[in-house]
């Protein structure tokens, strides 16, 4: 394996925000059983390289547009813990007032629309942003995240299309973790080649090891810079795999646990840590004090959700229509 | 099974309110037996029963208003084993009165229950509740209590009769020597308890007319007439603290004078008491209106629907008379006839009045 | 000034792209073919193509992307080219454009205006013949609007495009030749109902394509002695139910004339709100004529038959009167 080609600060930094992701959904997942997060909670445990990665090759101009599974992107993005916490909590100190909860943190501080839960929703939306972008003769990306399910709706085709033909600024980032909710890729789909698909559309493709945070960092960072030069769309596929459940109401009947066990000695987190160890560029004794700083920041972020107050009955309708 | 249901104690009541049972469930109660009283806007009024059975279950309850139809109670009929508890029937259908009638009749004091309805489904429109109120512009604060209650159950009434009934008037002048003669003979002797008024002699004529002209003994319902086979005649009473009211004698045609006396001095009693009974109220087939005591020579009514007829009298009055080429001087009486000319003419109206008129003149036959 | 339905529309499209460079037009067949009932002809030769675009068979697609262009900064007009083919954009519509500004907390309002042609009466048969306007307006988080005269078709543009948030405007197809006088002042709001012929005896309630047919009904009532008002609601959602009460206090009877299908009709929601707020004030059961429930027939008197025609207005006006 190459040598991680980042200094220092930048890999621990990598390494930090998987961390902060992963103990924060550790513990949405303790909360979600104390009923203090309720409804839809889909984690991102095991796919954390993609949006690391991802993320800190885009610009703060750029657009962000996620799914349902956006805990990490809204983190990795600039949301503070706190606010997300605070949503899932449903108190109106969250990043959208307790309004969205899990599935809908919003953040216009850091251009991050979403937080959409129809599948492949999110998709015209960055082909708009692209559009105004490029009609304003901004030099923006709009990266848009999805999973390889969305690939069969209809609004992955429509987008595809407009973007390609319209030549428009969106970065595609298909974050493929093998199953529509419990249903294998293969059993979905004729054709299982995403780049293939997509690339049927004249748009450059790429696959990227979405469990390496370092593959995808330098795959988004081509991507973006081909985007952004105004060559057109791009589309990435991120080899993934998500080690919990689709969600907090999934019993995992459609998969092995042999299989679950093998993906996760590719572990993100475990595999990073230790390519920084071996290069020198991480002792044990500082993984563990990252850690524990990660660990304070969700304690923190807990307790300041605990504390938000509810949002008043009496404003329920507010929000509905822009004043 | 008998389901006792609230009468219509008369044609302007809606609903009543049920003051008091008196009977209780297990008791046998006989025809004619008062079994309940029953506050309509008029009067206190003692309902009977009009049949033979034991009372089974109550169903409303003192204090409780309700519509007309409605049951009351239940009884087993005599030799009806009793049943399982009743099941609720459902009260009478309500008549569809627009919401926005209601509230203008509200406002003008329009008893709609009076209100001829011409809108869509037999329904009481504003319109009708309109044409129904005379006032114009909203009235002043409308008097409360009972009597204003009564007031606007009369005037409810009265209205409907003046909106529906073509009514035509005759009067025929009634010389009286004779029946005053037969009346001072009749009367001597007895203590003034027992005297006999001439208004007993009045109703008797008035209910022997009628047996040979029906068409003015009845009720106009439902676009036909309906003949009554007695003569209930209805004797218009004023009432003390204002107001009228006209309950029946019942059978007026087959009653003794002294018999007819004895029960008109009851009604006036009850009347004016305020405690009647429900048939006396909705049984009137036809009213007579005496209001000679008044002082005045003929009365022109307005006929209480939906009978189709009212028989007036004036006060007994001396007249020069010409009779077989002399000028005497005559006791006379005006008797008048208000009728519905949907259901007689002047012609047979005007036969009534001549054969009343001669009865008068044959008091020892009544 | 004499003119049509249709140049009204175009008017008011011409101005707002000539006065704001936010404002792009959007849709199938706007740009060469000059729009499919002619509101943008020319504008591809004023404007341009980067304003004037051309889209593929994508509803869902353009009308996510508008949503996106609109968040973006841009101010679109997306023309979908009827209400039919909107059901496939419904979801775009209904889950991000309606939704948005709310599940974000209030970060984000979607300045859109979707235009469509709706409803029947040119024998097009069962798919190209609907009037689904109330789906619309059952929706919390856009408006709704049907401009049904020339004055309403050249001012109500202005308004939405200024409205911060996403703006359904329903053009009804037999609208489009209509002719009339556009006085000088032809401004309008985007809020109220109009009282379009003043009665004393009964409320007809209408809007959209239904209007003409509404005032043919009053004329011909006139003619029997009685004196309909005449109410077009214009903004379909919120309800301007205070104009509704007003007329109602006068006349005490209603009927509601709407091309959409009886059950679950707007004119059902319009009853309701009747019942509601003027139960003390009517002297009739409120009536209502709407479009028989059936697939809109091919054949022409069976299409008739299907849809609301003055004389069965009249006729329902004659039985909430009693005549």
């Amino acid at each position: 394996m190459n040598p991680v080609p980042y200094d220092k600060n930048f890999a621990r930094k990598l390494l930090f925000d998987m961390l902060r992701i992963r103990r924060m959904e550790e513990k949405c997942a303790e909360l979600y059983g104390a009923q203090k997060i309720r409804g839809f909670l889909h984690l991102y445990i095991g796919e954390e390289a993609c949006a690391v990665g991802a993320l800190h090759a885009l610009a703060p101009a750029d657009n962000i547009v996620a799914t349902y599974r956006e805990h990490g992107h809204a983190l990795v993005r600039g949301v503070s813990m706190d606010a997300i916490m605070a949503e899932m909590f449903g108190k109106a100190a969250g990043c959208s007032r307790g309004r969205g909860g899990s599935m809908h943190l919003f953040d216009a501080a850091t251009r991050f629309f979403g937080g959409n839960a129809i599948v492949g929703g999110g998709l015209p939306l960055a082909v708009g942003f692209g559009l105004a972008d490029k009609l304003q003769k901004r030099q923006a990306v709009t990266a848009v995240f999805f999973g390889e399910g969305a690939m069969a709706e209809g609004a992955f085709h429509e987008s595809m299309n407009l973007a390609a033909l319209w030549q428009l600024p969106v970065l595609f980032l298909c974050e493929n973790n093998l199953y529509a909710m419990g249903t294998a890729l293969g059993r979905s789909e004729a054709q299982t080649d995403l780049c293939a698909k997509a690339a049927s559309y004249a748009v450059p493709t790429l696959k990227a090891d979405g469990m390496d945070v370092v593959a995808v960092h330098e795959a988004v960072k081509l991507a973006a810079a081909h985007v952004r030069d105004g060559l057109g769309p791009f589309f990435l596929e991120l080899q993934t795999y998500r080690f919990r459940a689709h969600s907090m109401f999934d019993p995992e009947l459609y998969r092995d646990k042999a299989e679950v066990e093998e993906w996760k000695t590719r572990g993100p987190l475990h595999t990073f840590s230790a390519r920084l160890k071996a290069e020198g560029k991480l002792t044990e004794e500082e993984f563990l004090a990252f850690d524990a700083k990660a660990n304070a920041e969700v304690q923190a972020a807990v307790d300041f959700a605990e504390a938000a107050p509810w949002e008043p009955v009496d404003e329920l309708l507010k929000d509905v229509h822009t004043p | 099974m008998i389901e006792f249901k609230l009468p219509s104690l008369g044609a302007d009541m809606d609903e009543g309110k049920l003051l008091e049972w008196k009977v209780s469930p297990g008791d046998t109660v006989k025809k004619g037996q008062v079994v309940a009283i029953v506050d309509t806007s008029k009067a206190a009024v003692d309902v009977e029963i009009w049949c033979d059975g034991v009372v089974q279950e109550l169903l409303v309850q003192p204090g409780e208003t309700v519509p007309v139809g409605t049951v009351l109670a239940t009884l087993t009929a005599p030799g009806e084993a009793a049943g399982a508890a009743p099941v609720r029937p459902e009260a009478m259908p309500r008549r569809p009165i627009t919401p926005a009638a209601r509230k203008r009749a509200k406002e003008l004091g329009v008893d709609l229950d009076a209100v001829a309805a011409t809108g869509p489904g037999g329904a009481v429109t504003i319109e009708d509740v309109e044409r129904a109120s005379d006032i114009v512009s909203p009235p002043e604060a409308p008097p409360q209590g009972k009597a204003a209650e009564m007031r606007k159950a009369i005037a409810a009434a009265m209205s409907r009769s003046k909106r529906e009934i073509p009514h035509y008037y005759l009067s025929e002048p009634v010389p009286m020597r004779c029946a005053s003669a037969w009346l001072a003979k009749a009367n001597e002797g007895r203590p003034i308890t027992t005297r006999l008024l001439m208004a007993a002699l009045q109703l008797k004529a008035v209910a022997r007319a009628l047996k040979r002209f029906p068409e003015m003994n009845g009720f106009f319902r439902d676009g036909a007439f309906q003949p009554a086979a007695a003569a209930h005649i209805g004797v218009a009473i004023s009432l003390r603290q204002g107001g009228l009211i006209a309950p029946a004698i019942h059978d007026v045609g087959d009653k003794s004078l002294e018999q007819l006396m004895r029960d008109l001095t009851d009604l006036v009693k009850r009347a004016r008491a305020g405690s009647l009974r429900s048939s006396e109220m909705s049984d009137p087939t036809i009213t007579v209106t005496n209001l000679g005591e008044q002082g005045v020579a003929a009365v022109y009514g307005v006929i209480y629907p939906p009978q189709v007829a009212l028989v007036g009298f004036g006060r007994i009055s001396e007249r020069p008379w010409a009779e077989n080429g002399v000028v005497t001087v005559m006791p006379v009486v005006t008797a008048s006839l208000a009728a519905d000319h949907r259901v007689s003419d002047g012609h047979r109206g005007a036969l009534f009045l001549a054969e009343l008129r001669d009865l008068m003149q044959q008091p020892e036959s009544l | 000034m004499k003119m049509t339905y249709r140049e009204a529309v175009r008017q008011a499209m011409h101005e707002a792209l000539a006065a704001d460079p936010r404002v792009f037009l959007m849709g199938e067949d706007v740009g060469k073919y000059g729009g499919t009932y002619a509101c943008s002809k020319g504008f591809l030769e004023a404007f341009g193509p980067e304003r004037i675009r051309d889209t593929p068979l994508s509803e869902l697609g353009f009308v996510g992307a508008g949503i996106g262009a609109a968040l973006g900064g841009m101010r679109p007009i997306v023309e979908v080219m009827t209400v039919n083919f909107s059901l496939l954009a419904l979801d775009q519509i209904v889950n991000t454009a309606a939704a948005l500004r709310h599940m974000s907390g209030g970060q984000f309002s979607v300045p859109l205006v979707v235009r469509m042609a709706t409803g029947a009466g040119r024998q097009l048969a069962a798919q190209h013949s609907h009037s689904l306007e109330n789906w619309y307006a059952h929706v919390p988080g856009i408006k709704v609007l049907a401009p049904a005269t020339i004055i309403d078709a050249r001012g109500m543009l202005g308004p939405a495009l200024a409205d911060p948030d996403p703006v359904v405007i329903f053009e009804h197809a037999l609208l489009y030749n209509l002719e009339g006088e556009l006085p000088d002042d032809w401004r309008c709001d985007i809020a109220t109902a109009a009282v379009r012929r003043a009665g004393t005896d009964v409320s007809l309630i209408t809007y959209g394509g239904s209007l003409p047919k509404a005032l043919a009904a009053a004329e011909q009532l006139a003619a029997e002695s009685i004196s309909a008002e005449v109410i077009d609601l214009r903004v379909l959602r919120p309800l301007d139910t205070a104009t509704l009460a007003a007329s109602l206090r006068k006349t005490h009877k209603a009927v509601v004339v709407d091309e959409g299908w009886k059950s679950g009709s707007l004119a059902a929601e319009v009853m309701a709100c009747i019942a509601e707020q003027c139960f003390f004030d009517l002297d009739a059961p409120v009536a209502r004529v709407c479009s028989e429930e059936v697939p809109i027939p091919y054949a022409k008197h069976m299409e008739e038959a299907a849809l609301p025609q003055p004389g069965k207005i009249v006729a329902a006006v004659r039985q909430v009167l009693g005549k």
